[in-house]
């Protein structure tokens, strides 16, 4: 008995050997403070490792995150899930073999990147002064963490809000970083469950990338964006 | 405003270029630079920029148009930046080859 469940471990270790990468992919999840970049790290936590642990807090004001968080040893397993994609969209119809997708990652929660950061923006959310400027220090330290990470980072997703205009300066530089360094790039269209979200903005503005529409608070959807890391970040 | 020509670019390094560009817009001028930034220096001045914001100081606003892209995706071409202080500049409208800007005054 003992002897036949090391043997099994041995065959397993094999096989995954064989069939995964041996280094942990390291994905950081980037984009826009408020775009729910904590909201999506933390369901994919919740789905594949414990429903009751959290990477960070996500709330309405920006600059939420101002640290980068890292989660290691993530096992994205859709074999295991009930995976039903119910409307199949243009980019899931290609694999057969794809709801058998798994993939071993880090995943990254990093605090949204700007070109600038007022400390009255948060004094609007009803911080007093001392606090929106200690906030606004620790948002400008978080930037450049955020921008750091990129060179221990293998694939990332791009999560843009789709009620806004994705074609910012911020979503192009950190699209044309990814291709200068030939780093993966799947972008998220997050917030579909708002009335005035417009994912196809996003398809038209980065047409060189995969799309994803999800909502990360809703859950809409993600089947298609794991198999798409799957995918990717193989 | 200060428009920088190609030439003048090509003779700075980069670091010289970023500090060039910031310290342009820190004193208030809008900064439009003829073949642009690459997106690897327009990182690195957002970084730059963080390190220098402080409470009279915000940050910048950065609008260009994308690298275009030559054969096989080889040769990158940066076309025209954009870079003003976020206290005065406003990108109001951007696609892929038309930048409306509005500038205020301080
Ligand atoms: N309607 C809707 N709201 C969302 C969704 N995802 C996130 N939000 C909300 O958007 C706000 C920001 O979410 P966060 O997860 O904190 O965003 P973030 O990108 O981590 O923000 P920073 O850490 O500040 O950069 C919160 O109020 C979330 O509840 C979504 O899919 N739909
Ligand atoms: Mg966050």
């Amino acid at each position: 008995m003992k002897s036949k469940r090391r043997r099994k471990g041995i065959l397993s270790r094999l096989i995954d050997a064989l069939f995964f990468r041996k280094k942990t992919a390291k994905i950081g999840i980037y984009g826009p403070p408020n775009a729910g970049k904590t909201t999506l790290a933390n369901r994919i936590i919740h789905t594949f490792v414990d429903e009751n642990e959290d990477i960070g807090v996500s709330t309405e004001i920006p600059h939420e995150t101002r640290r980068a968080v890292r989660r290691g040893g993530i096992i994205i397993d859709l074999k295991s899930k009930s995976v039903q994609n119910q409307n199949p969209t243009p980019h899931s119809k290609t694999e057969e073999r794809k709801s058998k997708a798994k993939l071993k990652l880090d995943v990254v929660d990093t605090p949204g990147l700007a070109t600038k950061i007022d400390f009255h923006e948060f004094m609007a959310y009803g911080l007093e002064e001392e606090e929106a400027k200690k906030r606004a220090k620790e948002a400008t330290e978080g930037v450049i963490e955020a921008i750091k990470w990129l060179d221990d980072i293998d694939g990332i997703v791009l999560l843009m809000d789709a009620t806004k205009d994705p074609y910012t300066q911020t979503n192009i530089v950190i699209v044309g970083n990814m291709e200068a360094r030939g780093t993966p790039v799947i972008i998220a269209a997050n917030k579909v469950d708002l009335a005035d979200a417009a994912p196809q903005r996003i398809i038209n503005a980065f047409p060189q990338h995969p799309v994803i529409p999800i909502s990360a608070l809703k859950g809409e959807n993600m089947e298609e964006l794991y198999e798409e890391m799957a995918r990717r970040f193989r | 405003m200060d428009m920088i020509s190609e030439d003048k670019i090509n003779s700075m390094s980069s670091m010289e270029k970023l500090r060039f560009v910031l310290d342009g817009v820190k004193s208030g001028n809008i900064v439009v630079l003829e073949g642009g930034l690459t997106p690897e220096e327009q990182m690195k001045l957002i970084e730059l920029t963080m390190t220098e914001v402080n409470e009279d100081f915000p940050g910048i606003e950065m609008s260009g148009y994308p690298t275009k892209r030559g054969f096989l995706n080889l040769r990158r071409k940066t076309r025209l930046t954009v870079v003003g202080p976020a206290k005065v500049m406003r990108t109001i409208k951007k696609e892929k080859d038309l930048i409306s800007a509005m500038i205020s005054a301080i």
